[in-house]
C-alpha cells in the first residue's frame, strides 16, 4: 500500500527542545552555531557579489538549510571522507576551508579552490578530505559508496558521507548506490536533504513513497531527522557513523527541511506558497540554535559580529585577488606519474568527542 | 618469451600487476567465480580472493562510480564492462566524474575500464560496438586499443600504472584469433603508435582488429610497398608518428571498425588535412562502418564491417591516383 507521507511536507516541531544529543559540549554547541552563521554570512555576501556582477554564471545557496551540512559534518572524523553537495557549504567550513578561498571560488578567481576551473559550490578541497560534486545528481552517492568500499576492503575504521536532494532520488544512481551499499554493507552515510522542492518540482511529483522508507528495502535503516536542528543532525549522524565504523553498514538519514530561497539566484520561486515559506521561517535553524545558547548565557550577538567581521575580511581578500591566467586554461588535464600519490587528505574534525 | 593468445596476454598483464601492487583490484559482473564472460579473469579469484576479484551487482554506473571513490582513497580499480556496449550505462560516471576530477580539483583518478569491443561474430546491435570515439571526445580520459598479444599485456600494465582514467579497448574478435610471443614478467607498452609493417608507397592507419585487416589486405597488393601504422593509443594520439608516416608515403588510407562519423579515423584525417596537406599526393581515403547499428545476421554484418576487400579496394584506388 502506498503511503500518503508525501502529500504534506512533514515539518519539524517548533516546540523548544533541549539538547537532542548527550555528546555535545557547550563549545560544540557554539561551534555548530558559529559554522551556521559563517555559512549564512558567506552566502549572503556571495549573493550581493552576484548581484554586483562579480560572481559569474549563477549562484546557489543553502539558506535555511545550514543545520543539515553543519550538523552532519560535526560528527565526521579527520580520516572520514565526504562528497559535498550544493546546499552544503557548512561542510566545507567545518572541515577547514577558508572563507576567502570560498568567495574566490564563487568569483572564478585564481585563489578559488578550483582556480576558476569550476564555479559556485562545485568544489572539494582535497586537503580536507572532500570530493567536489559534479552537477549530475546524485552521482556522488556512488563515489561515496566507493570510498566506503575501499575502507571496508582495507579493514579501516573510517566512513564516507554524502548528501543529495529529494529530486535526485529519482535517478538511477540513487538506486545503484543504495543497493550496492546494502549488498556490501558499506560504512557509508547517505544524507537525503528533503527541502520539499527540486527546482520547481514539489516532492509529491517526485516520489510516491518517501525515499527514507525505501532504505529498509535495501537492507539498512532509514531515519527521519529534523533537518533544521543542527544538534539533531549531529546526533543522527554520530549514531550512523558509529554503526558504520563498527561494521553495521549504511544508514540513510532524511533531513527534513525547506529550501527558503529560489533554486538559484535567478529564481523568484513564485511556485512556492507564501504561507509555506512563512511557516518554515519560524523554524530557522540559526535562530533555533541561537536561542538555545542564549538560554545558556552565551553572547550570541558578539558571535554574530565576529563572524561578520571575518567574512568582511575574507571578501576584501578575495576581491583583491587576481583572476586566473588565461594561459593556464588547458593545463593539468592529465596527471603525470609524479602525481600518483596525490590522494584526499584528512580534514578538520572539531567535535570534542574526537579529542577525548 | 611465451607464445599466448591476445586474451591470455590481457590476463597475464592483469595478473602481473596484481602480484606487483596490492592496491590493484578487479571489479565487474561475473568476473570472479565464473571468471568473466570471456574468461579473461579465469582462476583469478583462487589466487587473489573475492575482495580483489569482485563480483559486483549488475550496475555499470555503480561499477565506475564506486571505482572512482576507491581510487581517490588509494586503490587502483580495473573495471570490466561485460561488453563494451554496456559502458553507455556507466558513461556519465566516466565522462563527468572520472574525466573532470583532476582538471577541476587536482585529484587524480587512477582507474582502468576494460571494454571488450567490436564485431564479426553476430553479436548484433548491442554486443558489437566500438565506442572509443565517445571517450576520445571527452577531456581527461586516455584511450588505448592494442592489436597484438605483446601490446595487450604491455598496454594493460601501463594503463593500470597510468594515474589517469584509461579506457582499454580489447577486441573480442582478437581474443583467441591472435597469438604472439609475449615477454615474461612486467613491462609497459608506451601510449605511442607502432609501425606494423614498413612501406613507402602508401600508409594504412588503423588500430585494434583493423590492423590485422589492413595487414592482410596489403600483404600482396600488386607489388606495392605499403606501410601499416598501428595507432595503439587514441588518446594521446601519436601525431608525430602519423605525420611522419604521411610525409614518408604521401598517400593515406584510414581504417575504422567504428561507425564512420566522428570516428577516431576522422580525427586522424583532420589532423592530416591541417598539418600535412603539402605532403599529400592524393585525397585521404577512409574505410569505416557506415552509420548504422551493427546488424545481427552474418551477410548483413559482413556488408557493413570493413573487410579485407574494401581496404584493398581503397588502397588500389589511391595508388592509381
Ligand atoms: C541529473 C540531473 N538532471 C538535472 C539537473 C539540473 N538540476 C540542478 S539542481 C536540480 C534540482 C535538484 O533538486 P534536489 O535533488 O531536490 O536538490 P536541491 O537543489 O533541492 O537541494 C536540477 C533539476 C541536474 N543537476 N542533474
Ligand atoms: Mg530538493
Amino acid at each position: 500500500m502506498a503511503t500518503s507521507s508525501t502529500d504534506v511536507p512533514i515539518g519539524p516541531s517548533t516546540a523548544a527542545q533541549e539538547c537532542p544529543s548527550a555528546h555535545l559540549t557547550v563549545d560544540d554547541r557554539v561551534g555548530l552555531l558559529r559554522a551556521m552563521l559563517l555559512m549564512r554570512a558567506i552566502e549572503e555576501r556571495a549573493m550581493n557579489l552576484y548581484r554586483q556582477g562579480k560572481v559569474p554564471g549563477s549562484f546557489y545557496d543553502g539558506f535555511g538549510q545550514e543545520a543539515v551540512s553543519v550538523g552532519a559534518t560535526w560528527a565526521m572524523a579527520p580520516a572520514d571522507r565526504l562528497c559535498v553537495l550544493h546546499r552544503d557549504l557548512g561542510a566545507h567550513l567545518v572541515r577547514g576551508v577558508a572563507p576567502a578561498a570560498i568567495l574566490s571560488q564563487y568569483m572564478g578567481r585564481e585563489a578559488g579552490i578550483t582556480s576558476g576551473r569550476d564555479g559556485n559550490v562545485h568544489f572539494g578541497d582535497l586537503r580536507t578530505g572532500c570530493v567536489g560534486m559534479v552537477s549530475m545528481l546524485p552521482d556522488m552517492m556512488l563515489v561515496a559508496a566507493g570510498m566506503a568500499m575501499a575502507f571496508k576492503l582495507r579493514k579501516e575504521q573510517r566512513c564516507a558521507l554524502t548528501w543529495f536532494g529529494d529530486g535526485s532520488t529519482s535517478r538511477g544512481d540513487f538506486h545503484e548506490a543504495m543497493n550496492w551499499a546494502g549488498v556490501q554493507r558499506l560504512p557509508v552515510i547517505f544524507v537525503l536533504e528533503n527541502n520539499q522542492f527540486a527546482y520547481s518540482t514539489p516532492i509529491k511529483q517526485q516520489f510516491a513513497v518517501n525515499p527514507v522508507e525505501r532504505a529498509a528495502a535495501y537492507g539498512f535503516p532509514g531515519v527521519s531527522v529534523d533537518g533544521n536542528d543542527a544538534e539533531a543532525m549531529f546526533e543522527a549522524t554520530r549514531a550512523a557513523r558509529e554503526r558504520a565504523v563498527c561494521g553495521g553498514g549504511p544508514t540513510l538519514i532524511e533531513a527534513v527541511t525547506m529550501r527558503m530561497h529560489g533554486h538559484g539566484a535567478h529564481d523568484d520561486m513564485k511556485y512556492v506558497p507564501k504561507a509555506l515559506v512563512e511557516e518554515w521561517r519560524q523554524k530557522d535553524p540559526i535562530d533555533r540554535q541561537g536561542n538555545r545558547l542564549k538560554e545558556l548565557g552565551v553572547d550570541v550577538d558578539a558571535l554574530v559580529k565576529e563572524v561578520r567581521a571575518e567574512v568582511d575580511a575574507a571578501a576584501r581578500k578575495a576581491l583583491a585577488g587576481p583572476m586566473p591566467d588565461p594561459a593556464t586554461a588547458t593545463d593539468r588535464l592529465f596527471a603525470s606519474r609524479d602525481d600518483d600519490e596525490v590522494l584526499l587528505e584528512d580534514g578538520a574534525a572539531p567535535w570534542s568527542g574526537f579529542r577525548s | 618469451m611465451t607464445e599466448m593468445t591476445y586474451l591470455r596476454a590481457i590476463s597475464d598483464g592483469l595478473r602481473t600487476e596484481m602480484r606487483d601492487d596490492e592496491r590493484v583490484l578487479l571489479m565487474g559482473e561475473d568476473i570472479g567465480v565464473y571468471g568473466g564472460a570471456f574468461k579473461v579473469t579465469d582462476g583469478f579469484i583462487e589466487e587473489f580472493g573475492a575482495d580483489r576479484v569482485m563480483d559486483t551487482p549488475l550496475a555499470e554506473s555503480g561499477i565506475v562510480g564506486t571505482a572512482v571513490g576507491a581510487a581517490v582513497v588509494g586503490l587502483r580499480p580495473v573495471c570490466e564492462m561485460q561488453f563494451a556496449d554496456f559502458v553507455s550505462c556507466g558513461f556519465d560516471q566516466i565522462v563527468n566524474v572520472a574525466g573532470k576530477m583532476l582538471y577541476r580539483q587536482g585529484l587524480p583518478v587512477n582507474i582502468t575500464v576494460r571494454l571488450p569491443s567490436g564485431g564479426g561474430f553476430s553479436g548484433g546491435p548491442f554486443h558489437s560496438q566500438n565506442p572509443e570515439a565517445w571517450f576520445m571526445h571527452s577531456p581527461g580520459l586516455k584511450v588505448v586499443a592494442p592489436s597484438t598479444a605483446e601490446d595487450a599485456k604491455g598496454l594493460m600494465i601501463a594503463s593500470i600504472r597510468d594515474p589517469n582514467p584509461v579506457i582499454y579497448m580489447e577486441h573480442k574478435n582478437l581474443y583467441r584469433r591472435v597469438k604472439g610471443e609475449v615477454p615474461d614478467g612486467s613491462y609497459e607498452t608506451p601510449f605511442r603508435a607502432r609501425v606494423a609493417r614498413e612501406g613507402d608507397d602508401l600508409v594504412v592507419i588503423a588500430y585494434g582488429q583493423m590492423v590485422h585487416t589492413a595487414l592482410e589486405a596489403t600483404a600482396d597488393l600488386d607489388g606495392a610497398s605499403i606501410m601499416v601504422l598501428d595507432l595503439r593509443s587514441l588518446v594521446p594520439l601519436d601525431e608525430e608518428a602519423i605525420l611522419g608516416a604521411v610525409h614518408h608515403c604521401s598517400k593515406v588510407v584510414v581504417v575504422d571498425e567504428a561507425n564512420y562519423t566522428c570516428a577516431a579515423g576522422a580525427q586522424v584525417s583532420a589532423l592530416i588535412a591541417e598539418r600535412a596537406f603539402e605532403d599529400l599526393d592524393g585525397p585521404v581515403l577512409r574505410v569505416a562502418t557506415p552509420d548504422v547499428p551493427i546488424p545481427f545476421s552474418p551477410p548483413l554484418e559482413a556488408a557493413v564491417l570493413p573487410s579485407v576487400e574494401r581496404v584493398r579496394e581503397a588502397c588500389r584506388q589511391l595508388l592509381e591516383y
